[in-house]
Formats: C-alpha cells, sequence, structure tokens
C-alpha cells in the first residue's frame, strides 16, 4: 500500500464522517499510516476502526447506525447528520463532476425529492433511474439550507417491487418582477446531444462554434417587499408571459437585425408588473413552470381596517 | 471535500426592494453604511425603521424635464396618493433615461431604484431616486401597489418600539418616534381607491 492510496482513502473516510466531527484529512491519513504501515491491519478493517471510534469521541450514537433507523419522508430532512432510513425512486441521475462520486442525481418520494450523492470509494450496487429502493443507513447534509442525503459503505441497499407517485417540491411566490438579467429572451443553446449549454456569439463554452438552437426564456428577480427570489421561465410560460411565440421572436430579431430587441420585449411586459409564480426551486433558482400575471387589485377593506385598528 | 463546495457563490445575497410611499421616501435623508468596505451598499433610512438600498415604486408620472446641461438628464415626477417622488435618469441609466425621453405624460409607471439624498441650493437635504428599471405599467399595477405598500408600512409600524428591531431605534434617534402622520397616510392611500 503506498502513500497516496492512504490519503485517497482517508478523503473518502472524511466525505463519509457528518460535518460535525472534525477530523481534517490529513489526521485521517495519519491513523490510516499507523494502522495499515505500522501495524499491518487489513485497509477495510482500518477504516471500519476509525469511523467507529471517531463517532464515539464525537459522542454519536452508533447504535442508531446500525439499522433501525427512523424511516423519513424525503421532505421532512431538515437537519444535517442525521442517519436515516428512506424509501424513495431514483427520478433522475446526474454525471458525476469529479472521479469521487459513484453515482449523483435526484431521488424522490410522495413528498418530495432531494439530491442523493454515492461516494465511489463506498463500492455500492449502481441505482439505477426508475427503480424503487430502500436505502438503509444514509446520512443527511445541508448546504445553504438545502438538503441532500449521502449514501456511504454501510448503506443497505434493496431494490423494492412498488411504485411511488413522486412529490414535486412546488414553492410558490408572489410578487412584482423587479429585474430581467442578461441572458433573457431569444437565445442560442449548443445543438450537441446532451449539452443544451447557452451559446456567447455562437459559440459554446465546451463545443467551440457550432450552429445554435434558437430558444426562450426569462431570467428574472421577483420581490415581495419581504423576500426575493431568482427565476427562470422557460420557453413555453415566456411565450406565455411576454404574448410572443418562438417564431414571432425570431422574425422580430430577424427584422431588426438584432436578438436583444426580444430582451427589450420581455423587460417592457414584465418589469414592475405583479406575478404568481409556481415550481421546483433548484439552486438559486425557482423554476417557473405555471405563473398567473395579477391584473387586478385585491380588495384593500382587510387593510383599511388593520390600519384604522392601529 | 465535496463536490458542493465548488458551487459556492459568494454572490451577496440581492437587496430587497422596500415598499413606501413618497411621503415617507422624501423623508429618509438620513443615509449610513453598515461597514468601512468602500463598496458596502449605501442604506437610506426609513422613519418608520427600515433600512433601504433598492425601492419598488409606481405612480403616475405626470411631467418629464431634461435638466442636463451638456449631456440628457432627465427628471420625472411619479405621484402616489401620499405625494411625489422624483427620479432623475442620465447617461449610466441609458434604458429608464430613453422612456422618460420618449413618454406622453400622464402615465402609470413602475421604478425600481436607489434612493440617492443630496443638498439643495437653500441647504436643505432632498431624497430623489435613481433608476435601475422604469417601464409603463396598468392601473391595476398601481393600485396592487397601493395595498402592497400599505400592509408593508403597517408592518413597519407594528413592530417600530420593539426592542429588538434596530432600525426603529436608529430611525426614532434620526427623525424622533412620532410615527402617527405615516399610518394616516396608509389610510389616506387606501381610501384614496376606486376598487369597487
Amino acid at each position: 500500500m503506498t502513500e497516496p492510496d492512504l490519503r485517497a482513502e482517508a478523503e473518502a473516510i472524511e466525505d463519509e464522517l457528518p460535518a460535525a466531527v472534525e477530523l481534517s484529512i490529513p489526521q485521517i491519513e495519519e491513523k490510516l499510516t499507523t494502522f495499515v504501515i505500522n501495524y499491518q491491519v487489513p485497509l477495510e478493517e482500518a477504516r471500519r476502526s476509525i469511523i467507529s471510534k471517531t463517532l464515539d469521541n464525537a459522542g454519536i450514537d452508533q447504535s442508531s447506525r446500525g439499522g433501525g433507523n427512523p424511516d423519513v419522508d424525503l421532505s421532512d430532512v431538515n437537519e444535517p447528520d442525521e442517519w436515516i432510513d428512506v424509501t424513495a425512486e431514483v427520478v433522475e441521475l446526474w454525471e458525476p463532476r469529479s472521479d469521487a462520486i459513484g453515482q449523483v442525481g435526484l431521488i424522490g418520494d410522495e413528498t418530495g425529492t432531494l439530491k442523493f450523492t454515492a461516494w465511489a470509494k463506498s463500492d455500492l450496487p449502481n441505482l439505477e433511474e426508475g427503480g424503487v429502493y430502500r436505502l438503509g443507513n444514509v446520512v443527511t447534509d445541508e448546504y445553504q439550507g438545502r438538503y441532500s442525503v449521502k449514501l456511504n459503505r454501510t448503506t443497505t441497499i434493496e431494490e423494492l417491487d412498488q411504485e411511488i407517485v413522486v412529490g414535486d417540491n412546488t414553492t410558490t411566490m408572489t410578487g412584482a418582477l423587479v429585474d430581467v438579467q442578461s441572458g433573457s429572451g431569444l437565445i442560442k443553446r449548443c445543438p450537441a446531444e446532451g449539452c443544451t449549454r447557452v451559446l456567447s456569439n455562437d459559440r459554446c463554452s465546451e463545443h467551440g462554434d457550432v450552429n445554435g438552437e434558437f430558444d426562450m426564456r426569462i431570467k428574472g428577480v421577483i420581490d415581495n417587499g419581504e423576500a426575493s427570489q431568482e427565476v427562470i421561465f422557460n420557453r413555453e410560460t415566456t411565450e406565455e408571459a411576454i404574448d410572443l411565440t418562438l417564431e414571432d421572436a425570431k422574425e422580430k430579431a430577424k427584422d431588426a437585425l438584432d436578438t436583444s430587441v426580444v430582451e427589450d420585449t420581455v423587460r417592457e411586459a414584465t418589469i414592475g408588473e405583479y406575478f404568481e409564480v409556481e415550481g421546483p426551486i433548484l439552486g438559486r433558482y425557482l423554476l417557473v413552470d405555471d405563473f398567473s400575471q395579477l391584473n387586478s387589485a385585491p380588495d384593500p377593506d382587510a387593510v383599511i381596517a388593520r390600519a384604522r385598528s392601529m | 471535500m465535496s463536490q458542493q463546495q465548488t458551487n459556492r457563490s459568494n454572490a451577496p445575497s440581492r437587496e430587497i426592494a422596500q415598499r413606501v410611499f413618497a411621503t415617507e421616501f422624501n423623508d429618509a435623508i438620513h443615509t449610513f453604511r453598515e461597514s468601512d468596505d468602500d463598496r458596502a451598499p449605501v442604506y437610506a433610512l426609513l422613519p418608520t425603521g427600515e433600512k433601504a438600498n433598492r425601492v419598488f415604486i409606481v405612480g403616475t408620472l405626470t411631467e418629464t424635464d431634461d435638466v442636463g446641461d451638456e449631456s440628457e438628464y432627465w427628471r420625472g415626477r411619479i405621484v402616489d396618493p401620499t405625494g411625489t417622488f422624483f427620479v432623475y435618469a442620465g447617461e449610466y441609466q441609458p434604458e429608464a433615461a430613453s422612456v422618460l425621453r420618449t413618454i406622453e405624460t400622464p402615465a402609470f409607471v413602475s421604478v425600481i431604484g436607489k434612493p440617492r439624498t443630496y443638498e439643495t441650493d437653500t441647504g436643505s437635504m432632498n431624497v430623489s431616486l435613481r433608476p435601475e428599471n422604469l417601464e409603463v405599467t396598468s392601473k391595476s399595477t398601481r393600485d396592487r401597489w397601493v395595498i402592497e405598500t400599505a400592509e408593508r408600512t403597517l408592518d413597519r409600524i407594528e413592530v417600530f418600539d420593539s426592542e429588538t428591531n434596530e432600525y426603529g431605534q436608529y430611525a426614532a434617534e434620526q427623525y424622533g418616534d412620532s410615527i402617527r402622520p405615516y399610518r394616516d397616510a396608509v389610510l389616506e392611500a387606501l381610501e384614496s381607491l376606486d376598487t369597487s
């Protein structure tokens, strides 16, 4: 066993430990070296021993790790570093961005969806898109208020012969559209298989000069005076919001010899107007599946009564 | 350690657009920063106890004038049920300036912008609005804004005296604690709506 392998193993162990545990990769590597090099302990046993001892020291109850965890609905995941069991369908598998990740994607149950990550080092059987699984002993994680679950070496995977109607995590927000960001209106996307990146001057950052395909979208900000939310209207909702089809938008841009006329149309039609938007939140954005523009003012009587009472 | 860290965004969260009627906005002459950093946002202190780096207003544009000397500098008067907002747009606000140049008044407009204070020739402080976005809108949007702004203003008045409301205390120090006129302005604005 060479040093670099221990470093990789230490990284994998660090990934599996809950974030609350403060143990650096070099510290783990040092422990591994002691076990594996100095005492000739098999790697698997060394790893088990380090994780177990570390959790013990951190006061984390390990009886809860060996199964018998609570069965949790995905929408109820709202604390990091909890060991839970879930039953969910694999809604989507994403392309891992690093070799350390075995699988990454979205799992869903009746109550909603969550991102999941399985580390390559954990050597778990692969999950299949559309499959329904009972996942025992996964650990929750949090990043900027959004939760995910991590599969680890102790996770049990049981494929179930059942169907799940996946809930959609839909969020609704009402407010004024206070900004339209650049990259709105008529855009071109890379036509390469599976790419869809938005082109800049007919160039894709991945595939170079390409013959792009037209699309429309609105990247904007909805603000209700108490909170603001970045939103993206897709082609369909953009067409409805600005009352202009993609075909007509292309004509308009052709006549003006400039695609930015469509962005101007978006600004004129949407900025300062009130919308109720609905859709899942992914990253920074609420992806608008459905919306209505609020074209009549509500009844002021309740607010009048409130003002009088003050 | 995980791929999530590579996603981490250091972008500061976007400043919320406060809802405020003209009568209160024009009284908000005290400005401050919350850090010594040159790029730290400047806030106007609203008399009902809130900081405003950005506001959203809807009203009737009644008059536009090019008040610039060498280059165009457009001033617009925008009226709500409680008073008049002044917006100024020059070469750094080309889209708003273009709307002010071409629009036929009167017209309903919405403005998202930043409060700016300046000293007049007579030495008094005035507050104006520098638009980020300025677009023509409808009467129903104006009416919805009046109701929303009434609600947000009442929200601020309700917690003005709260011990944990640092901006309430700050406003009381700067402007005094007589916020009753703003409650009266809310009522006046709501009663002016003919939504029957």
